[in-house]
């Protein structure tokens, strides 16, 4: 026993010898804090907290907005990954200065803006959001007339799967979406259910399967979307869209309006005079755009940094205009 | 559960042969009534429609929202605690992960911290398990994730810190009084059933978005286990060890001091061990919070369906999760080897102890100061070989599995899920009420058939009857699938020590990685439904069912399979006729668990096409107007846990008397 413990005295021993030769050897190495030029430029900027919510199109958007601020306005950017709901709620806390990408939610404007003022719009993205109905490419070749939603009954029966209870299966996603397809299947009297597929993950691996094995799959989907670049989805026409058809949610029967997708920032933000908040609220671009910062993030697996830094570098012309 | 029964049964008496005539006439009964009687009365509610109790759950979220500014419980009661709690999570952030003070980097680099693990590991247990979390940490690092790793050791050990301080004083409280325990149960098992989604969205209203509130949800889940283990921990001290020290004059104080606390610290960190565990199954769900760290990474590579990057976080997070596990058990083993080897290893200890302090010192001032041991060496390779042997084995199951895979999908789906769903969902909601209180009084006796009643009259209350039912359809089929999966390996493991030792480590990987990770692999095999919700739970909850019932075969004693085996028994009749039978509270405490962590993962299961309360708890959480309902699901689910686990309970009570 007794040798034993010494032995171990003695390899501590010759751990602190080692230490000690090591903090000797190492005093011609890079001292912490040596290269500080890079930090500390926060100018008159200060901080800006800006919301990331859960999908690639808006990391896009965020990257490119949190690259600009931090680069060329000297800001120091705290991005904050939030569901839309909880990024609301953060205006009137003063955690969230702004949101990017906002798909209409009437509900939340109504509560923030309108009734309890701590938050205002900004302007559009220039971001034009589509949301319908959509079929693999494969299904839309061999079935051209599938796209229109009058021919949906005549395949319901393709589209049968172990949720659907016998009817065509209409697969909707993430409960945070804007969706009245409960109301459309029942008011254009189609022979499908809805059912519910609970995230956008699940809903983009059902049809990325289904181009691959030939599947027969409908469902909610939408643009501006990175997968579109991986996996061309094709829309199905319903009804057309006019003002106010879709104002009774029970009997809607309408295709969706074409979303404007627009900023929010808070009330605070927006008086605080930061060039932040100048640079949000002249922020536009396209589909396009987005879409390719948003596929150098999600498929070429670059960080949303440098899928920023990229895409600027490329597009001097159109970030100098937003930081005139 | 029906598994259970039946193993139960063959060495039951008379009286327990009446009771399974009983079950099979209520079953025929309902039967009958369903076909007579089937879709009246369902009470169903469509995906967008509210009740009443929903509004006015809204409406109090609403209000609460509208003034927190000048209402006084949050200016000096709330604000109070975010602060505390959020200065606490930021010293350690900096000490360890994020930049402080002015520098670019923490405090104490990853040398420093390499380090500190290691001299306390080998401090508060051996030299084994320091060399494993050495090993562990420097890992971490080599995957790439040096930071992110740190950031949720900062936010678990603040959890945890935290928990402890209400949980072990409750706890000994709740040991020492029956009363106390009592009353302090239910709110435990709320805690730990009530999903996190339904309260992160008020957590971030009452404490704010960030470290604080991802914290405080945290230790609501952290704690319970915690509290419970001491409270048992006391409870098992033997009771005339105490008598003996109140004879000797000792004070209620003295007695607790001296005697009740130090017998019991081997579970007490047993129960801190647990609490560690269940403050990392948060660090991904805490991530949709602004949580930094593993989680995050987790989440966010999921968004553009990476599994490789993914896996690789979610394997960082079983790494540490293993070696804080060991760390800890070997603290708790700890106690009882000084106890006995205390003389001359005890003279040496304090200058070993002395050395290593020093040397730690050493490391952390060198890691404070110098940039290759403040940012840890390398890009990471480790990490991205992983991610990439990741999506190519997933890439590989997708191809190649998915034909059997649905196979097996629609023969389980058709064959008992769907009908017994039906069974459910179609009765009308009364006659379903009766069967499942029958049933509880049947096998758990008055006690839970009135439990059962209240539980069920609560879930009517809720407004989602129909989704609750079409929960419990998926959950019953997924615990039958992990009673039979728990048979066959946990047989397996109690009959073979080194089947045992290979298969360990995969089921505690399998319990501590983060389900979000094997989501997208499963949906590629089974497709966005209820099924892929079946099989998350499965991987979830068999391990803890195997390791009951692998303890249960191995406590049956030696002689009796020997005697078994002189008699002529075959290896199948062992199992059959001793071992399963002999163990079967082992089997009922199997069910009770394996059902309890099937119903955890209802809400991962609504996001992978399993619909019902997990669809509406993660639609509460994404959708203002539907934030009542998702808090009815919460309830509605919590209550479906509570009413199963009184049954099962009381049913285990009766098999082992």
């Amino acid at each position: 026993m007794a040798t034993q413990v010494r032995q171990r005295t003695g390899v501590a021993g010759i751990a602190v010898v080692t230490v000690i030769g090591l903090t000797l050897t190492a005093c011609g190495g890079a001292k912490v804090g040596d290269d500080s030029a890079d930090s500390g430029s926060s100018g008159k900027c200060g901080t800006f907290n800006l919301a990331v919510n859960p999908w690639v199109g808006y990391e896009a958007d965020a990257a490119v907005v949190a690259y600009v601020a931090q680069h060329d306005l000297g800001c120091t950017v705290n991005k904050k990954d939030l569901k839309e709901e909880i990024a609301w709620q953060g205006f009137g806390t003063g955690e969230v200065d702004a949101v990017l990408e906002n798909w209409g939610h009437d509900d939340l404007k109504k509560k923030y803006i309108t009734d309890q003022k701590t938050a205002v719009a900004a302007g559009s993205t220039g971001n034009k959001g589509i949301i319908g109905w959509y079929v693999p490419p494969w299904l839309a070749k061999a079935h051209p007339d599938i796209t229109d939603w009058k021919n949906l009954n005549k395949y319901a029966a393709e589209f049968k799967t172990s949720e659907s209870g016998g009817k065509g299966q209409l697969l909707d996603g993430d409960p945070s979406y804007v969706t009245n397809d409960e109301a459309l299947v029942k008011n254009l009297k189609l022979d499908f259910k809805v059912v519910y597929a609970g995230s956008e993950t699940a809903l983009i691996q059902s049809f990325r399967k289904a181009e691959k094995n030939k599947e027969w799959v409908i469902g909610y989907f939408y643009e501006p979307q990175w997968f579109l670049s991986e996996v061309p989805l094709v829309k199905v026409d319903l009804p057309a869209y006019t003002t106010g058809c879709d104002a009774d949610a029970a009997k809607i029967a309408c295709d969706y309006p074409v979303y404007d997708l627009d900023k929010i920032v808070s009330a605070k933000f927006a008086k605080s005079g930061s060039p932040a908040y100048d640079l949000v609220k002249s922020f536009n671009w396209t589909n396009d755009d987005q879409n390719t910062v948003a596929k150098y993030i999600a498929v070429d697996k670059l960080s949303p940094d440098a899928a920023a830094k990229k895409w600027v570098e490329a597009n001097r012309a159109k970030v100098d205009a937003w930081i005139k | 559960m029906a598994v259970a029964l039946e193993k139960s049964a063959p060495l039951a008496g008379v009286r327990k042969v009446g009771r399974r005539t009983v079950v099979a006439a209520i079953l025929v009964a309902w039967l009958l009534l369903f076909v007579v009687l089937r879709g009246r009365q369902t009470l169903t509610l469509a995906a967008a429609d509210l009740t009443d109790l929903h509004r006015w759950f809204n409406d109090v979220n609403d209000s609460i929202g509208a003034d927190r500014n000048s209402n006084p419980l949050f200016l000096y009661f709330f604000n109070e605690i975010r602060l505390v709690i959020d200065n606490l999570v930021t010293f350690i952030q900096h000490l360890i992960s994020q930049p402080s003070a002015g520098r670019p980097l923490p405090q104490i680099g990853w040398l420093g911290v390499v380090g500190i693990v290691g001299y306390v590991s080998w401090a508060v247990g051996n030299w084994r398990v320091a060399l494993l979390a050495v090993a562990g940490f420097t890992f971490l690092g080599l995957q790439g994730l040096w930071q992110e790793s740190m950031d949720t050791l900062s936010l678990t050990l603040s959890a945890v810190f935290v928990a402890l301080l209400f949980a072990i004083p409750l706890g000994v409280w709740a040991g020492l009084s029956d009363r106390v325990n009592r009353i302090v149960t239910p709110f435990l098992d709320f805690m730990q059933t009530m999903p996190t989604f339904v309260y992160l969205a008020p957590l971030t209203l009452f404490f704010l978005i960030g470290g604080a509130s991802a914290t405080i949800a945290t230790v609501i889940y952290a704690a319970p286990p915690a509290i419970r283990i001491t409270a048992h921990a006391i409870r098992s001290v033997p009771e005339t060890t105490v008598e003996a020290a109140e004879s000797l004059g000792a004070t209620r104080r003295q007695a607790l001091l001296k005697v009740l606390l130090p017998m019991s610290k081997r579970t007490v960190v047993m129960g801190v061990n647990q609490s560690i565990m269940a403050a990392l199954a948060m660090v991904t769900i805490a991530a949709l919070i602004d949580a930094p760290g593993l989680g995050k990474t987790v989440v966010q590579a999921l968004q553009s369906l990476d599994v490789g990057t993914a896996f690789n976080a979610g394997l960082a997070i079983v790494v540490m999760a293993i070696v804080l596990d060991r760390v800890t058990t070997a603290a708790s083993a700890r106690a009882e080897t000084a106890r006995r080897s205390k003389n001359r290893f005890l003279t040496w200890r304090r200058p070993l102890l002395g050395a290593g302090a020093a040397v730690t010192a050493v490391l952390v001032y060198l890691s404070h100061t110098y940039l290759w041991a403040a940012e840890f060496p390398g890009d990471g390779g480790i990490g991205s070989s992983i991610a990439s042997a990741a999506d190519t084995a997933t890439s590989w199951a997708q191809d190649n599995l998915s034909g059997l895979t649905n196979a097996f999908r629609d023969g389980i789906t058709n064959g008992l899920l769907n009908p017994f769903q039906s069974l459910l969902t179609d009765s009308p909601w009364w006659l379903v009420c009766a069967v499942l209180i029958a049933l509880g009084a049947v096998l758990g006796g008055w006690r839970a058939g009135v439990t059962t009643s209240v539980c069920l009259v609560l879930l009517v209350g809720t407004g989602l009857w129909s989704d609750a039912m079409t929960t419990l359809a998926s959950t019953l089929v997924a615990t039958v699938l992990v009673m039979l999966l728990g048979m066959v390996l946990g047989v397996w493991m109690g009959r073979s020590p080194l089947v045992d030792r290979l298969l360990r480590p995969t089921l505690d990987a399998a319990q501590v990685m983060p389900p979000f990770v094997y989501l997208v692999p499963f949906l590629a095999l089974f497709g966005a439904t209820r099924f892929t919700a079946i099989v998350a739970a499965i991987v979830y909850a068999a391990p803890v069912a195997i390791k009951i019932i692998a303890d249960g075969v191995r406590a049956v004693p030696e002689t009796t399979v020997e005697a078994a085996t002189s008699a002529g028994c075959n290896t199948w009749q062992i199992i059959t006729k001793v071992q399963l039978p002999m163990s079967r509270s082992a089997l009922t405490l199997a069910t009770n668990q394996g059902l309890i962590y099937v119903l955890s993962m209802v809400v991962v299961g609504g996001l992978v096409g399993a619909g019902a309360l997990g669809y509406d708890v993660v639609a509460g959480f994404s959708q203002g107007q539907l934030y009542g309902k998702g808090l009815a699901a919460g309830l509605a689910i919590v209550l479906l846990g509570v009413m199963f686990d009184r049954i099962t309970q009381a049913a285990a009570r009766r098999a082992s008397s």
